[in-house]
């Protein structure tokens, strides 16, 4: 065994062990350098994995040497390492500009303590990637989530203990429906390895657990996506939590939540039974709309921007849930490739707004006065991150839309084609407020001495908007590697289909494209 | 272009060398398409089977070679209007004008509709800060309006058609004779076309045309260029577009639709040229006039017959140049006598005969009479009416000739005829040397365009074989 067979397990212990460093070290800015070289390794590790999946399909792991279904087993497959990559290289990319803020907007507890808590919860969300048993997902998911709570009350307002007091609560019933949910499971099926659970739900599925399980299953992931009409926590806590934290919840947290979602609906209880036999398509399709229209509009209307691109995910949300709800390849590729496109977009604009804070103390719509002058390269960052948002050819928000609106009028809903498009429209009402502000308006006399923003916060975020422009062009890797999820996944045969799908011949077009994922890594 | 910003001299230079060789290249590539070959640039390929991808045609031809040509000589007009009348930040207004006109060469050229989109929005948001280049709060509402209704009706109903006609046919590639199968349903290709129509509101079909007057904030050389030119012009060249490659001329003769959209159309010119009547800001009224004119090419282009197709090609080029040397006009009389309402224009005919002399025959040519180029084109056009066979509409064509002449050449009228109001008399005199050079130049353009108007008949004519 070299430590390339322990891949699966080390994207998890590389920043779990990490963390008790950063508090030992102390000193914030050693910190910093340990979780920025433990999340950038992770990373790496990550885009090793998705080429490994790519040449010889999902990759089971032993912890410990247990076979599954008795001991717990790490399987990653095309969509997991998928997330992986996306939320390590977030990691990655947020931890390069956390040090200035850090030391600007963290300062009633230790920095090196923030590391710690923000390595702990990177470590709980790539877990919940990683794992292929279904009880360490609510480990993993607790260790995320207390983290969380953590970091957000870390922010200079004081309104951010109230924030983050919501969250855990909200986020604890949220857990609890899982850990109820995959309790009822364990009762009828007596096994928690996923792959397991898949074979032998279908005997059992016309039970009343399996299907109330199904419920609290849902709801409680739910919670956690901030799917409308549960998303009353996130607002909140994107607005209050440190600048560094909203852009890494924000670009990871859902995510990793769609990605659960995703799992046990279409993974382990198959899409037939998920979107067949339980009515769960009348109720995605309606929230998702409806968490598209209601969002964008309280969005419009929000003067605190954090908050206005809190409600902007939520609406956002809508549409990865919308494309689940669809529930064809289309649809599902929608859902996986809005889950990385939002990445990008929503973390190069939560990363603008960190800069804005650094330098101008606010981001509320007033701090914007004037900045298209002052802080031009932020300001560019932010227009093509909205532009992004608002879904423009050659951006990737684009790429997810049409796949959506082709889902919908696959299905020949073409209403709901229409009201998609009606929610980018009201980006563009929302996006444009900020814009108009930047560039119209004569900074108030206060804050004149503002400037462009540091470097290391530039780098990330430039990074990031350039990422926005070339997977919206070239999307091989990623609308390719969404598409051979989604195609294992509206299988409906779980897993084990991975391998007959890989052996196809579109199988040639996902290596290429894990390869492809690999020379980034190395040239980022 | 922003790292000369600091230089106007090299800064202007390197925009008209730019356009220039930008031109040099597109009759070149004329050329080469009209000797057989076909070259095609794929940029790259977002979709599976649906490429980014250029890949020249006569039609787009016609109108890369239009709008590059122009380009150089809008310029020129600009360098003398921006100076004469001071404005702010022109690095930026002369390089959102650069990309502008990068993105409507990429609108010629597209070689499908999903390029074609792309280049689109990106022209939307280029113009964007060109519109709103005063900066002030008019300015910004103006840009509100602009937005909200381009991007409104592109992403609300040309993109929903786009993705529509992908899941129904599998290509967006333009083809001869169009995409959708012989037995396609009619009434879903009646809806597609509605909103394909109605999605491009760069053509500024009523009840979409708001923005265009609302655009006039803008600098006079982006109004003469953006206004007269590349952005309209886009607009009905993706309907000419979408009805030639996509649906063909064929089918939209079959459907029902296309004539109630002609119908549409030749309301619109009616109803626009009396609103323009009622205008007396010189550029709103123009504006309106425009409005009319490219209702005019949407007619030729539901027409489905031959002849409205090659005069709606034909009146792109046509009205680009009347029409640019109306506003060049325009901006001239802004300039150098600062006037901008049609009633303040009494007697100045004697202190800018060029410039006047200049709008009359943008304004002859608007009109269609001899010896100017919109003769062709409204002929064409008459011709494709009476072959369609709706008398309805043949009828709004001459209406509108006639309110036409009502509208625009009472301007030059009353600045020979009318006595100047006394207290002006003798104060300012001619336009900037650039800018009117840069009028004689399109003026030219109008004359040629009616004696020589045979290679441009060929190339349009070409998009039927």
């Amino acid at each position: 065994m070299t430590l390339i067979d322990h891949l699966p397990v080390l994207v998890v212990i590389l920043p779990l062990l990490t963390a008790p460093l950063c508090v030992l070290l102390d000193r914030p800015v050693a910190a910093w350098g340990a979780a920025l070289g433990a999340a950038w390794l992770t990373f790496v590790g990550a885009a090793l994995l998705v080429g490994q999946v790519a040449d010889g399909g999902a990759i089971s792991y032993q912890l410990g040497g247990w076979a599954p279904p008795w001991g717990i087993e790490y399987r990653v497959d095309t969509l997991g390492a998928y997330v992986l990559l996306i939320v390590s290289a977030m990691a990655a990319l947020v931890l390069l500009s956390a040090r200035e803020s850090v030391e600007r907007e963290i300062f009633r507890v230790n920095g090196a303590r923030f590391y710690a808590a923000f390595l702990l919860a990177f470590a709980g969300l790539m877990g919940i990637v990683a794992t292929g048993d279904a009880f360490n997902v609510f480990v993993f998911l607790e260790i995320s989530s207390l983290s969380t709570y953590a970091l957000i009350s870390m922010g200079r307002d004081r309104r951010a203990l109230t924030a983050a007091f919501q969250y855990l609560v909200m986020g604890t019933i949220g857990a609890t429906f899982i850990l109820i949910g995959i309790g009822f499971l364990y009762m009828m099926t007596g096994t928690l390895n996923m792959l397991d659970l898949a074979e032998r739900l279908p005997e059992v599925s016309n039970t009343r657990t399996v299907r109330a399980g199904f419920a609290f299953l849902t709801v409680g992931i739910g919670l956690k996506l901030a799917m409308f009409p549960l998303h009353l926590w996130m607002p909140n806590a994107y607005t209050y939590a440190p600048s560094v934290v909203t852009a890494f919840l924000a670009a990871t947290a859902t995510k990793v939540a769609v990605y659960v979602l995703l799992r046990f609906i279409l993974g382990i209880f198959g899409i037939e039974f998920g979107l067949g036999r339980m009515p769960l398509e009348y109720l995605l399709i309606p929230l998702g709309l409806m968490g598209i229209l209601s969002a964008s509009m309280v969005a419009i209307y929000q003067v605190e921007i954090k908050r206005l691109l809190a409600y902007s995910s939520v609406a956002q949300i809508g549409y990865i849930v919308l494309g689940v709800g669809l529930a064809n390849t289309h649809g599902i590729t929608a859902a996986v490739l809005h889950l990385f496109n939002h990445a990008l977009m929503k973390g190069a604009l939560f990363i603008a707004l960190g800069a804005v804070a650094y330098r101008i103390g606010a981001t509320t719509l007033d701090a914007f006065s004037g900045l298209g002058r002052r802080m031009p390269l932020t300001m560019g960052a932010i227009v093509i991150g909205g532009l992004s948002l608002i879904g423009v050819p050659g951006t990737v928000g684009f790429v997810s839309k049409w796949y959506l609106v082709l889902a919908a009028l696959e299905r020949g809903l073409w209403p709901i084609a229409l009201l998609v498009l009606v929610g980018s429209v009201m980006a563009v009402v929302y996006v444009w407020k900020v814009v108009e502000r930047a560039y119209f308006s004569q900074a108030s006399s206060g804050s004149g001495e503002a400037s462009e923003a540091p470097l290391m916060m530039l780098i990330p975020l430039w990074t990031l908007v350039l990422a926005n422009i070339y997977f919206g062009l070239h999307t091989d890797l990623s609308a390719g590697l969404a598409r051979q999820a989604a195609t294992v996944l509206s299988g409906g045969q779980g897993e084990r289909h991975a391998f007959a799908y890989l052996d196809s011949p579109g199988s040639a077009a996902g290596a290429a494209g894990g390869a492809g994922l690999c020379q980034a890594a190395q040239s980022a | 272009m922003l790292a000369s910003a600091r230089r106007p001299n090299l800064r202007e230079g390197v925009s008209i060398a730019a356009g220039a060789l930008t031109f040099a290249l597109v009759v070149v590539l004329a050329e080469g398409v009209q000797s057989g070959a076909a070259p095609t640039l794929v940029l790259a390929e977002p979709f599976p089977g649906l490429r980014i991808a250029l890949s020249p045609e006569p039609l787009g031809l016609l109108f890369a070679l239009i709008a590059s040509f122009l380009w150089p000589v809008t310029i020129l007009y600009a360098i003398g209007y921006m100076r004469a009348h001071h404005e702010q930040n022109q690095t930026r207004f002369y390089a959102s004008f650069a990309v502008s006109i990068a993105a409507t060469l990429g609108i010629a050229l597209a070689a499908n509709m999903l390029t074609l989109f792309l280049f689109y929005e990106l022209l939307t948001l280029a113009t964007y800060p060109l519109v709103t280049h005063a900066g002030n709060d008019a300015a910004r509402r103006a840009g509100r309006v602009y937005l909200g209704i381009l991007m409104g009706t592109s992403v609300g109903f040309l993109l929903l058609a786009m993705v529509w006609t992908w899941q129904l046919t599998g290509t967006l590639d333009f083809t001869r004779g169009g995409v959708f199968a012989a037995d396609a349903d009619h009434g879903i290709l009646n809806v597609l076309l509605v909103l394909y129509v109605f999605g491009t509101g760069k053509a500024a079909l009523m009840p979409f045309h708001r923005w265009l007057p609302a655009a006039m904030v803008a600098p006079t050389p982006v109004s003469a260029l953006l206004h007269a030119v590349a952005v309209v012009k886009a607009g009905v060249f993706t309907i000419l577009k979408v009805a030639v490659y996509l649906f063909g001329i064929d089918l939209i003769a079959e459907l029902a639709v296309a004539d109630w959209l002609a119908g549409l159309a030749a309301l619109t010119i009616v109803l626009a040229s009396l609103v323009a009547m009622t205008r007396d800001n010189l550029k709103a009224r123009l504006a309106y006039s425009t409005i009319s004119q490219l209702s005019y090419i949407i007619l030729g282009a539901m027409l489905g017959v031959a002849a409205g197709v090659v005069g709606g090609g034909l009146h792109i080029a046509m009205h680009a140049f009347g029409k640019i040397t109306l506003f060049f006009c325009a901006g001239a009389i802004m300039v150098a006598a600062h006037k901008t309402r049609v009633s303040e224009l009494d007697g100045l005919g004697r202190r800018m005969p060029l410039t006047m002399i200049a709008f009359m025959v943008g304004a002859l040519s608007i009109i269609g009479l001899p010896p100017f180029g919109g003769t062709w084109s409204k002929w064409l056009l008459v011709q494709g009416t009476l072959d369609n066979g709706i008398w309805l509409l043949t009828a709004a064509l001459l209406v509108s000739s006639l309110l036409n002449v009502m509208y625009l050449l009472v301007i030059p009228v009353r600045a020979f005829f009318r006595e100047p109001p006394a207290d002006q008399e003798g104060e300012g005199g001619e336009a900037p040397m650039a800018s009117l050079l840069a009028i004689g130049v399109a003026v030219t353009g109008c004359l040629l365009l009616f004696f020589l108007p045979d290679p441009i008949h060929q190339l349009v004519a070409g998009v039927l074989r």
